[in-house]
């Protein structure tokens, strides 16, 4: 067993960090383009790198969710608004966004937030290869069942909560478009 | 059961494969072919030989938009029918089938109201 844990965990580690940077790498190239569709299309690469990381953790359910419906459908969402805008090269360059340092503080607290959470957190693995990490949490024996038990025994409100809020994004995405109906 | 880290190896080749063919092709076509200078009619867009008749870029409709929103919604709605319906013979029936129950009630409310609202009728009726 031990072994064959080992020579897994490599390939694990390497798949591992080949993702992250491929979904660092992408998210920059997505904040430095000019073109808003070269922005999505960098968009795209950064979910499924973080689709692939998903499957060096052995979260496969979470990797297949998240190509299918971020990369996916949530893409051909943002490509539509794009297409809906039509904004020319021109257009581009007259768009001056006005800088409300205001602004630029409450986000970079929220971003600080995050990451004091996801550091502290995972503060029980520090200095443990990828291997090590899967191999304290456990084997994954049901990737769909591991999310499927808490989500409909422990977490029986959130779940109903988001039934009101995608009734609530229905409404609104119908309110917005159709006003006059 | 569960899936293998190993299985998906395959998925890395192909996705391999296709970007390397992608840049081959790509790139030999730009080593290779010859670069045209100074003819901006040979330059256009080929569309079966005709004319251009305007810019790929054109202002898209909303109604596109408003269906690819509600689109996402249902879509977000079935994914979490894909877990209950692994995990339903693991909890009391009662209980998981009254809990997607009312999900889906609340959801096909919102069913209701966008059918009311006549939101996806594409033309206007006279």
């Amino acid at each position: 067993m031990e072994p064959i844990l080992a020579a897994a965990g490599a390939g694990h580690a390497v798949a591992f960090y080949a993702m992250a940077a491929l979904a660092v790498a992408s998210a920059v190239l997505m904040m430095t383009q000019r073109n808003p569709v070269a922005c999505v299309l960098w968009l795209v690469v950064c979910f499924v790198g973080l689709a692939g990381l998903f499957v060096t953790l052995e979260a496969y359910f979470l990797a297949v969710i998240q190509v299918l419906v971020y990369a996916g459908a949530i893409m051909v969402l943002f490509l539509f608004v794009i297409m809906l805008l039509n904004l020319r090269p021109e257009d581009l360059k007259a768009v001056a966004l006005p800088r409300i340092p205001l602004v630029g503080v409450v986000a970079a607290l929220l971003l600080l937030a995050a990451v004091v959470t996801v550091i502290s957190a995972s503060r029980p693995y520090f200095g443990m290869s990828v291997a090590g990490i899967l191999a304290e949490v456990g084997p994954t024996k049901d990737s769909v069942r591991d999310i499927g038990l808490p989500l409909f025994r422990d977490w029986l409100l959130p779940f109903e909560a988001t039934s009101i809020l995608l009734l609530a994004a229905i409404v609104g995405a119908v309110a917005l478009t159709k006003r006059k109906v | 059961m569960g899936a293998e880290f190993n299985d998906y190896l395959p998925v890395v080749l192909t996705v391999l494969l296709a970007g390397g063919l992608a840049v081959l092709l790509l790139g030999l076509s730009a080593v290779v072919g010859k670069k045209a200078r100074g003819a901006p009619v040979r330059d256009t867009p080929y569309e079966c030989g005709m004319p251009i008749l305007s810019e790929a870029h054109t202002r898209f409709s909303v109604k596109f938009y408003l269906v690819a929103m509600l689109f996402i919604l249902f879509d977000i709605e079935v994914v979490f029918l894909y877990p209950f319906a692994v995990v339903f013979d693991d909890l009391p029936a009662s209980l998981i089938f009254v809990e997607m129950l009312v999900f889906l009630a609340i959801l096909f409310a919102g069913w209701i109201f966008i059918v009311k609202k006549g939101v996806l009728r594409w033309q206007k009726e006279e």
